[in-house]
């Protein structure tokens, strides 16, 4: 078992980080653990954790900000934000139950490094897109802060957007401060029976173009839908497309009557009310509608996605499902298709001529450490990567490759 | 304004760089006479002023590349430069630098409706984008208020906002992608149709970047479909206390306005004697609320917002009723600032950043300034999100004046951190609040941040003496000090 710290004020992080960088001793940094088996395998002989670093010190909800230790959990903050009817409008996803583990474990700290989002994400942006400050260790052992807590801000570089999505890479945050949003009043989902992706990308990519204000839109094949807990959902017994709008009732109604019209060219409508769109879209926000086997996500151009899944289904024999409105494809790999890579090369090619990237999302250690977990990188885009990871983490010592052999 | 010192060496060569910029770049592309060069000295802050050592205006991103290989190899330092209407100084020339302009890349390349983008070349203007997509509904939606001047390549460069940004987000929310040249005149692309990074955001860092990380040669971002409809409200306040009031109410109701402005009397005065809006001459604050998107949710909204404003002592609501009117509201908050400039010989605009709940104060103690520096201030305000636009009044001609006037908005800015607000919230950092990082950052952060520009520019060629008060040297910056933590919290477990 590797020793653990626990460090209860960003002094004590740094002093700890300090000494770490004195003996050149790799760290791997954790939250709640619930995203510890994603990105490359770590086996440092010590562990720091920011759970103690937690708490919510800042919320002032006219001002749509909220300041918290980055070991706050998810669950806290969702409660505090519900008192005053706002969220977290990235819709930040609970990927315990998809990585074997219990839900609501996560961490706000973790939701940052890891820049996750789910449906909203075309609407309001990713976790990158509302962390607004914050004040970190750099693996030279330094407190340093970026940000602040206002919305419009452009003083220096902006280190929120490195720190998004580095894993823990860059540095251990210490403080964050994040914006949040009036969460909608009334919610409601069209369903669309549509049996193929391009009528599905066409739909979804009509409900996105139009002037309703769509907030999600998702395309499950019947493999994916029959696996929903919603029973509008699963009894469709056919594949469906659904487009989500959200905001004051009247609104609501008036674009989702719209909604239905528009869309029902492309196939049978129905609606989901308030209730049933919550668990539906967590359903496709937690990736709950997968079978067993290797997990992959991709990011593409939303029009590319037809001819992606067409390759995935007749190479790798896979399962998945789309979010996004075709943007983000969610796939599984099952045990024995796909062979040594789970998919890989076939995936990583796929994708190359449209642009965008696939990250393994749930494997074994022994295929997150052969495999390259995140998208490989151009020489010329590497180089800067490892640049900028030797400014902020000389030694090496914080979370070692856990995106990047070396980095 | 202290700019690096310039390299006598590379001066000295001038010649024969201009020669080997005319191999690369043929024709009328290289600018070396006085004369031409004057048009380049200063950008949108006209008090800097500075002739460029060459001007260089490429076609291709190849040409781009080969200038910056050929600078790079030799020590000549690059200015990057968009449409030159950035209001913090970020394409002040250097008198040994290149300055590089894109105003020939003007070609919007890819206008893509499935994936609701549009790819342009970096000088394409940020209204052009909308004026491509508007016959089919779409729009780009920052909307800085020069966007009729403004490049979309020095858009990303400063993160550039615009009125609508507190619901549609600033640049770096509706960047997909970039191509942009390194000064070793590798050629990159970060990003591209689809959403995020598979690994660390170097777009992200780029955006914003001021021009000192690349010179970027392609740029796609996200185009909106155009909301049904968007109505507006005028409404007087007896104060800035009870507006503020009521844009905290509004916003704790839930509402986010596509747009909210705020003016103060004296801003309303030279708006209103301008453009003839119908503003309200005894209202002591006006603000413009502006709602978007299907009709019957504006409508609605619409009773909301002025039920909340009668509740904080409005003194008067008009509602636009015609897209004209809306238009007409407008008028006067768009013109504000030429407004301002027929009231005055000279105005100098800043753009500080406060929480919200802090303006009541912050407007009190500006006043307190204005006594004291003799100069008066008139107030724009993206009340929204809490970015002031201070206009300090002065006379140029008068000895002193403008020296007094950059005093009083350095001590405005200082004012804004103070309160917890930062020093510019769209115009950029530029040569204009450089010295003033340190009332933001320590030297630890700043520190950081050059490490940064070191990733991409370990050389520090382009755009030195921008950002950052002091310029370390990256070999410098990289040295650990290996301090150990050990004296200190002995009672914490160690290694």
């Amino acid at each position: 078992m590797p020793q653990q710290f626990d460090p209860e004020t960003a002094e004590e992080a740094c002093a700890i980080v300090a000494d770490a960088l004195a003996g050149k001793t790799a760290l791997e940094i954790v939250g709640g653990g619930s995203r510890r088996d994603m990105g490359r395998p770590l086996n440092t002989d010590y562990v720091i954790s920011a759970a103690k670093l937690a708490g919510v010190s800042l919320y002032e909800p006219d001002e749509l900000v909220m300041r918290a230790g980055p070991g706050t959990p998810m669950e806290q903050i969702r409660m505090q934000l519900d008192q005053h009817g706002q969220m977290l409008a990235f819709e930040p996803p609970d990927y315990g139950p998809l990585l074997g583990g219990a839900p609501g474990q996560g961490t706000i700290g973790g939701v940052i490094a890891g820049n996750l989002a789910g449906p909203r994400r075309i609407k309001a942006g990713a976790a990158r897109d509302h962390f607004l400050g914050f004040e970190a260790v750099s693996g030279r052992g330094e407190i340093f802060r970026s940000g602040g807590r206002v919305v419009k801000n452009v003083t220096g570089y902006d280190l929120c957007k490195l720190m998004a999505g580095s894993w823990g890479t860059l540095g251990l945050m210490t403080e964050i401060t994040v914006k949040v949003l009036p969460a909608p009043e009334k919610i409601r989902t069209v369903l669309i029976a549509c049996a193929d992706a391009v009528s599905a990308t066409a739909a979804m990519s009509r409900g996105l173009s139009s002037p309703h204000d769509v907030s999600a839109a998702a395309w499950l094949p019947e493999t994916a839908a029959a696996k929903s807990g919603v029973s509008h959902v699963a009894g469709a017994q056919a594949a469906l497309a659904a487009v989500r709008v959200e905001g004051i009732g009247s609104s609501v109604d008036a674009r989702c009557a719209a909604l239905r019209e528009e869309l029902s060219t492309f196939g049978d409508v129905e609606e989901l009310h308030s209730h049933n769109s919550l668990s539906f879209w967590r359903e496709v926000r937690d990736v709950r509608l997968l079978g067993d086997g290797t997990v992959w996500r991709l990011s593409v151009p939303p029009a590319d996605a037809p001819g992606i899944l067409e390759v995935l289904r007749a190479e790798l024999d896979a399962e998945y499902f789309v979010d996004w409105g075709g943007g983000l494809i969610w796939v599984t790999v099952g045990c024995g298709c796909g062979g040594e890579d789970s998919g890989a090369n076939v995936i990583r090619t796929v994708i190359a001529a449209g642009g965008g990237h696939a990250s393994l999302i749930r494997a074994s250690a022994d295929l997150r450490s052969r495999v390259p977990v995140f998208q490989p990188e151009s020489a010329p885009v590497h180089r800067l990567t490892r640049n900028i990871k030797e400014a902020f983490d000389p030694e090496g010592i914080l979370n070692p490759g856990r995106m990047y052999e070396g980095v | 304004m202290r700019m690096p010192d310039p390299d006598r060496d590379v001066l000295s060569r001038r010649t024969e760089i201009i020669a080997a910029l005319r191999r690369i770049v043929p024709g009328e592309g290289v600018i070396a006479e006085e004369e031409e060069l004057r048009a380049y000295e200063c950008d949108g802050l006209t008090a800097y002023r500075q002739l460029p050592m060459i001007v260089v205006l490429p076609e291709s991103k190849q040409q781009v590349s080969d200038i910056l290989k050929y600078c790079h190899g030799r020590g000549v330092k690059i200015v990057p430069r968009g449409a030159g209407t950035s209001l913090s100084g970020g394409a002040l020339p250097l008198e040994d630098g290149i300055t590089l302009g894109l105003g020939k890349f003007n070609r919007i390349l890819d206008i893509d409706y499935d994936n609701r983008c549009v790819t342009a070349q970096p000088g394409v203007t940020n209204l052009a984008i909308t004026n491509a997509v508007e016959a089919d509904g779409f729009y780009y939606a920052p909307d800085p208020s020069s966007q009729i001047a403004c490049s979309i390549g020095g858009n990303v460069a400063e993160n550039s906002g615009g009125v609508h940004c507190l619901k549609y987000g600033l640049t770096t929310n509706n960047l997909l992608g970039v191509e942009m040249v390194l000064m070793d005149g590798k050629i990159v692309r970060l990003g591209g149709k689809h959403l995020d990074s598979g690994g660390y955001d170097l777009l992200g860092i780029v955006t914003g970047s001021e021009g000192l990380l690349g010179v970027i040669t392609e740029v796609t971002v996200r185009i909106l479909r155009a909301p049904a409809t968007a109505r507006a409200l005028l409404i007087g306040f007896p104060s800035s206390e009870t507006a503020g009031d009521c844009v905290a109410e509004i916003i704790g109701a839930g509402i986010i306005p596509g747009g909210m402005e705020m003016m103060d009397k004296l801003a309303i005065h030279a708006a209103e004697a301008f453009v003839n809006a119908g503003y309200p001459m005894d209202a002591e604050a006006l603000l413009i609320v502006e709602l978007d998107g299907p009709e019957i949710e504006v409508d609605e909204l619409i009773g909301r917002v002025e039920a909340i404003a009668r509740d904080n002592k409005a003194e008067s609501v008009r509602i636009s009723n015609s897209e004209d009117e809306r238009q007409t509201f407008w008028a006067g908050r768009k013109a504000a600032f030429p407004a301002v400039g027929r009231i005055s010989p000279d105005y100098y605009c800043m753009d500080g950043t406060i929480p919200r709940h802090r303006l009541s104060e912050v407007l009190t103690r500006m006043n307190e300034l204005s006594d004291r520096y003799g100069l008066r201030v008139a107030n724009v305000f993206h009340a929204g999100d809490g970015n002031l636009h201070p206009l300090i009044l002065y006379d140029a001609n008068k000895p002193g004046e403008l020296e007094n006037a950059e005093e009083f908005g350095a001590d405005v800015l200082k004012l804004c951190v103070e309160v917890g607000g930062v020093l510019t919230g769209e115009h950029g950092v530029g040569v204009e609040k450089r010295d003033l990082m340190g009332e933001m950052f320590t030297e630890i952060d700043l520190n950081q941040q050059q490490r940064v520009k070191c990733a991409f520019d370990p050389t520090q060629q382009l755009n030195p003496g921008k950002v950052f008060p002091t310029l370390h040297r990256c070999a410098e910056l990289g040295r650990v000090h290996i301090q150990s933590g050990q004296t200190r919290f002995p009672e914490i477990p160690r290694f």
